[in-house]
């Protein structure tokens, strides 16, 4: 039994989660620099209708993914209209504290909804129980979910280089003023993306029930590790993103098994010696 | 801002000179911070956590909206003054003012340290990297629980008399005058500092780093100097808090702090000082009233009021407020 190994996996799928949250988040703010605080009340939305589907109306888990996907992204849809395109113009900090007003709103919405608890969500047998390989234990459901990222990062980065959407997203994350006069609708391109992403959080949000949990302050807590890897993979890169989220979330699960005592100390000393070496993120560019 | 410049370019002295000048609503403003003495003594105790957390938004003021710092980790100065000022206590020197040089001066220590990182960096960079130094410092905290009590807090803090004679009474009578003492010094202070042509240079900083360092100012220096004072000015606020409370709990730099004292900033006004008091006013009694009703969903209104401020009020309540009333500035 190497722990080394298990430590590694358990990491990987962590980051393979906090890659889901915060895929969306990148993307947006390298295309319109708009800071999105609240994207994690998006993913918060998505892990609440898959609980609400599968307890009160019996769907079956994987059949909540698709609609925990779309309600998050019609909510930012509407979120993205009425307030958020206000604000494009204004200051960093104007950005930061609308979003996280919404985030107040969203956790005390969910307090009343749902109540403090830890919401009980009940997978299916099949997801349960670890696969052995050479004396290693993997566990099922974690494998599913790196899985799914991987399907996921391959999907969206071909999505990206290859499709005429996907052109029309860089060259607007690249030059926003160039790619306007080029006849490009930049807000249209923005509000696609925007749902995009915040879907992705969604279904990140409902994945993540079986590993973290969820309840009413989840849009507070993993805002900041989905800050943490947007900042340190570089803004507008998927790649780095991937990069990003998958050191931090090896160096988390290292942290908890071998040094304890010291909480979640390493991932913030991990993310202020990346953001010293390169300020803009590994594969920043600005 | 526009109008204020005209006589500026005419004699330099005399502008620096008008902005120091006390008008009659500031100075009516400080004789009803007296109020609370004789109108609501049973609020004496909140007061105080008023005047400290007033205190601790001016400094954020300082660096925030003077030279443009965006900070999510200031907590991280305020709990360091308030554990530098119950831990001198708790060995036996529980003198006062002891304990709030101590606390403003391992705040300034610490912040000019981290001010050699800090100026280095600008927007999202500036805003994770302050966030990550004030967790990990509260991840430091929580660990060193043989010297801070850890999550249960520091226990066993006790103030001696002020000066010797004045007790810190059950109601607050002493508290609530030295909190608001130190906070009309501290804020003398700052008023004197954004008045002066250091101000005016962390205003340019703020408005056009690049330009600034292209006319020849030292822009890095200038950030390094505010940050450390600002940190000190949050260190003295927490040792307050530390000898009114007699007690020092780890929420004292944990994030809701920093955030908190954001909030009340923004929600009164960036860049004049008077917001940071106006919100601490504002947020701590409606706090106060709103959790006897219902403590669960106070963040609730928090966050609609935050909308509501970005969305219609962009510069603070006392920005909505200039905007209303004619300003004696703008008409002179």
């Amino acid at each position: 039994m190497w722990p080394v190994i298990g430590v590694l996996f358990d990491g990987f799928a962590y980051g393979m989660l906090l890659f889901l949250l915060s895929v969306g988040l990148t993307v947006t703010l390298g295309m319109m620099n708009f800071v999105n605080l609240a994207h994690c009340s998006f993913a918060m939305l998505g892990g609440y209708v898959t609980v609400t589907l599968m307890n009160r109306f019996g769907w079956p888990f994987f059949a909540t993914l698709p609609a925990s996907f779309l309600a998050a992204a019609a909510a930012s849809v509407l979120f993205e209209r009425v307030l958020y395109r206000h604000l494009y113009q204004r200051s960093d900090l104007d950005q930061c504290l609308l979003t996280i007003g919404i985030v107040f709103v969203s956790v005390a919405a969910a307090a009343y909804l749902f109540g403090t608890v830890q919401q009980p969500v009940h997978l299916p047998d099949y997801l349960h129980g670890a696969l052995a390989v050479g004396g290693q234990s993997f566990a099922v459901y974690r494998m599913v979910l790196i899985g799914i990222a991987l399907l996921l990062t391959g999907a969206l980065v071909a999505g990206l280089e290859l499709t005429r959407f996907g052109a029309m997203v860089r060259a607007a994350v690249d030059n926003q003023r160039v790619a306007r006069g080029l006849g490009i609708n930049v807000g249209r391109v923005f509000a696609l993306t925007f749902a995009l992403g915040s879907g992705l959080a969604g279904l990140g949000g409902s994945l993540a029930i079986d590993i973290v949990g969820l309840d009413h302050a989840f849009a507070f807590n993993y805002l900041i590790y989905v800050l943490i890897v947007v900042s340190v993979g570089g803004l507008g890169s998927i790649g780095g993103s991937f990069a990003a989220a998958t050191l931090l979330g090896i160096s988390d699960m290292a942290g908890k098994y071998y040094f304890p005592q010291f909480g979640a100390f390493l991932i913030y000393l991990v993310m202020i010696v990346l953001l010293m070496w390169r300020p803009a993120g590994i594969f920043g560019k600005r | 801002m526009a109008a204020d410049t005209a006589p500026a370019l005419a004699e330099p002295h005399a502008r620096f000179a008008a902005a120091s000048r006390w008008g009659a609503v500031e100075v009516v403003f400080w004789l009803a911070t007296l109020l609370p003495f004789f109108v609501a003594q049973d609020y004496l105790v909140l007061a105080s956590q008023i005047a400290i957390t007033a205190l601790f938004a001016v400094s954020l003021d300082l660096i925030l909206g003077y030279a443009g710092v965006v900070s999510l980790g200031h907590a991280a100065f305020f709990g360091l003054g308030a554990y530098a000022a119950g831990i001198v206590s708790k060995a036996g020197w529980g003198e006062p003012l002891l304990g709030l040089l101590l606390g403003g001066a391992v705040a300034g220590i610490v912040g000019y340290g981290a001010s050699f990182i800090i100026a280095r960096f600008r927007h999202l960079a500036l805003i994770m990297i302050t966030l990550g130094m004030g967790e990990l410092l509260a991840q430091a905290a929580n660990s060193a629980s043989w010297l801070t009590g850890g999550n249960d807090g520091l226990q066993g803090v006790k103030t001696m008399p002020l000066f010797g004679v004045l007790d810190f009474d059950l109601y607050g009578y002493t508290a609530y005058g030295y909190a608001l003492a130190v906070l009309f010094l501290g804020f003398l202070v700052a008023r004197r500092i954004t008045n002066a042509p250091f101000g005016l240079a962390l205003r340019g900083i703020r408005e056009n780093f690049v330009r600034m360092a292209a006319i020849g100012a030292p822009t890095l220096p200038h950030i390094r100097k505010a940050y450390t004072i600002a940190a000190i000015i949050a260190g003295v606020a927490g040792a307050v808090l530390t000898e009114t409370t007699e007690t020092v709990s780890l929420e004292t730099l944990g994030f809701q702090r920093s955030a908190d004292v954001l909030v009340m900033l923004i929600l009164g006004g960036v860049g004049r000082l008077y917001g940071g008091i106006v919100g601490a006013i504002i947020y701590m009694i409606a706090r106060d009233q709103f959790s006897d009703v219902n403590p669960q969903y106070w963040y609730f209104w928090i966050g609609l009021l935050l909308i509501a401020v970005v969305m219609f009020l962009p510069n603070g309540i006392l920005g909505g407020l200039e905007r209303i009333l004619p300003s004696r500035r703008s008409g002179g």
